[in-house]
């Protein structure tokens, strides 16, 4: 019996049509916005859209973490967040320095480098009563350095996290525990004032980019929606090209057995903190890219019940299949914004008015118990159900 | 026949319950042993012990011609020095299929980065093509090994665990739940394994044991009751006592 070896894209047909999907979506927003003329999707709107298109990216880096490996991580929302933070400082940064720069330009005598810094520093730390720069904030003038940081820093920090965990053998809810506790600490720290990033204030007009000042929103938010759909796309390729090499097997067992792959020969610690550390880098990237749009970061984005929300976009969307977590970010997170921002209709039953403001995390929270029951595979177990009786 | 594992003072208790008392034990390379005795004996943890599962208390486990110390060695650290286990309960990936169980044991480097950048290599492929001829599931090779039967299960098993190519296999009573027919062939492929490497058998069914036609080592209470051939150790009056007769009793 003689195999005949098969593509990439043969054994991963999800992929091609990914591509085909996202590349005509895509084209189709850009067509639409009003940076083209058309002005059929508000920039706001697509502001959204590409919004969503980076929580569909975190989502799948979720999935792999998550849905293939089993490590229920309620942290990867935090990596977001800290991806947001390092792009966010140096687009505050340097947005302000322009501003102050331009104001200082009129006086008489010229201002000192000196002068300029201090004013900078009171521009971005006033609110926090301080106009000193905090330590962390040296290469907040260096785009490269910044960038840097967006995968530097969720990438460190897993790796160290994970190290310590995983090398304790701690599995299952325990690890969820732990990974949740990382979370809600990172964020009770950011809301301190002398945290260094203006604590509950967080970083705001990001999306302002600095060097882009005589482009329109639109312009700036297509652009973004663009690098946000080609990085979901690489992303998907990423993560397809992983969990389709060896190490796909190798995770997909660690999640169902850990301890024969162990005495299979496999150092299991060094795939899950493999795993763990490339999806942290991931959303990191994804935040990266999500906060500019969104305009403002703050702590109360990392709180755990974001990474809980994660983790509940790719249960509903489909564990253990890539377009399941797209599927299930997309869907849950649009539908969120529609009911949460007023786009719902309330329903008025004489005695009780549904608010749908009110009422849509107790929807959300009963679909995700009937998908939990009904339907374990997610939207994309129905889905795969379908393609097989076809 | 050199000596390939030597057990000497093991020890080891759970909350006081001495689960292995003094134990010692040698293998030798090739050899077929099975290993009986009740339940409790210590024969699980027997084996836990030499595949780093469990520390023990006391005593070295000394293995190969550098006599390497395995105490203190991680499980995938015994694994990659030639130690294959298969488990009591048929422990096979059921969400992958028998190819892919295979794959994953096939004896290649182990390290996260090597597997992401492996190619599948023709040498490794023939090589699967002959265990999956060996362990009877040639045709079943694309099935998800979920599908599989009890003893089918069993023998993916035992060939995952020759793809790993050890020198010394620890299998726990791999004819478990078979049929009559397929306990012969277990047998065999057992039988055949030994030829070249150690083979350890953790056996309940007599039967079974007989037909391996090896030496015998009765484990009781932690300790070696008596070990040689099946036919020595069943006269043995201690061995009649604690096992042979308590369970004759029974039926």
């Amino acid at each position: 019996m003689t195999q005949t070896r098969r593509s990439f894209v043969q054994r991963n047909p999800s992929v091609l049509w990914f591509m085909a999907a996202i590349g005509l979506f895509t084209a189709l927003v850009a067509v639409m916005s009003e940076a083209t003329g058309a002005g059929l999707i508000s920039t706001s709107f697509v502001k959204t859209l590409g919004k969503t298109l980076c929580l569909c990216l975190v989502a799948i880096a979720m999935d792999v973490v998550w849905g293939y490996c089993g490590i229920l991580s309620l942290g990867h929302f935090a990596f977001f967040g800290i991806g947001g933070y390092a792009i966010g400082m140096w687009l505050m940064y340097a947005r302000t320095e322009m501003i102050v720069t331009e104001s200082l330009a009129n006086q008489t005598i010229p201002a000192t480098p000196q002068e300029i810094s201090d004013a900078i520093g009171n521009q971005i730390f006033g609110v926090v009563g301080s106009s000193e720069f905090p330590a962390i904030w040296t290469f907040a003038d260096s785009l490269a350095m910044q960038l840097a940081f967006v995968v530097l820093v969720p990438g460190l920090l897993a790796l160290v996290f994970g190290w310590l965990a995983f090398r304790s053998r701690v599995t299952g809810v325990y690890l969820s525990i732990l990974t949740q506790a990382m979370t809600l600490a990172l964020s009770l720290y950011l809301f301190q004032n002398d945290s260094g990033l203006r604590g509950n204030n967080g970083l705001s007009g990001l999306q302002n980019i600095p060097g882009f000042q005589d482009s329109g929103q639109d312009i700036i938010s297509l652009v973004f929606f663009l690098a946000s759909s080609a990085a979901l796309g690489l992303g998907y390729l990423l993560f397809a090209w992983i969990t389709d090499s060896k190490m796909g097997n190798i995770i997909r067992a660690i999640r169902d057995d850990e301890a024969r792959v162990r005495f299979l020969g496999y150092h299991v610690e060094s795939y899950k903190l493999f795993v763990f550390t490339i999806t942290a880098v991931i959303a990191g990237l994804a935040g990266a890219l999500y906060y500019p749009q969104a305009g403002i970061i703050n702590p109360a984005e990392i709180a755990p019940i974001a990474s809980i929300y994660l983790a509940v976009w790719v249960a509903i969307g489909g564990r253990g299949r890539l377009y399941g977590a797209v599927i299930g970010a997309a869907l849950v997170s649009l539908l969120s914004s529609w009911f949460t921002g007023g786009g719902a209709p309330n329903i008025n039953l004489g005695f009780y008015t549904i608010q749908w403001v009110d009422w849509w995390l107790v929807l959300l929270g009963f679909t995700f118990v009937l998908v939990t029951l009904f339907a374990p595979q997610g939207i994309g177990g129905l889905f795969d159900k379908l393609v097989r009786k076809s | 026949m050199t000596s390939l594992l030597e057990m000497s003072g093991i020890s080891k208790s759970f909350d006081g319950f001495k689960a292995i008392d003094n134990l010692s034990l040698q293998i030798g390379e090739p050899e077929l042993r099975a290993v009986i005795g009740p339940n409790g004996a210590g024969k699980t943890t027997f084996m836990d012990i030499i595949t780093g599962k469990t520390k023990p208390d006391e005593g070295s486990i000394r293995f190969g011609e550098l006599s390497r110390s395995l105490v203190g060695m991680s499980e995938s650290q015994i694994a990659m020095l030639g130690i294959g286990r298969k488990f009591q309960k048929p422990t096979v990936f059921e969400a992958q299929n028998v190819r892919e169980n295979l794959a994953m044991a096939l004896k290649n480097p182990r390290g996260p980065f090597a597997v992401l950048f492996y190619r599948k290599s023709r040498e490794g492929a023939a090589r699967l093509e002959t265990i999956a001829e060996d362990i009877n599931l040639t045709e079943h090779l694309a099935r998800p090994a979920g599908e599989l039967s009890h003893g089918q299960k069993q023998w993916l098993e035992i060939g995952m665990l020759l793809a790993q190519d050890p020198r010394l296999l620890l299998v726990d009573e791999p004819a478990a739940g078979m049929t009559a027919h397929e306990r012969e062939h277990t047998t065999d492929i057992l039988k055949r394994a030994a030829k070249t490497r150690a083979v350890i058998v953790v056996e309940h069914d007599m039967e079974f044991v007989r037909r391996l036609e090896c030496r015998v080592t009765v484990l009781h209470e932690g300790t070696v009751l008596a070990e040689g051939s099946l036919d020595h150790v069943t006269k043995d009056p201690t061995v009649i006592d604690v096992y042979l007769g308590r369970s004759d009793a029974g039926h």
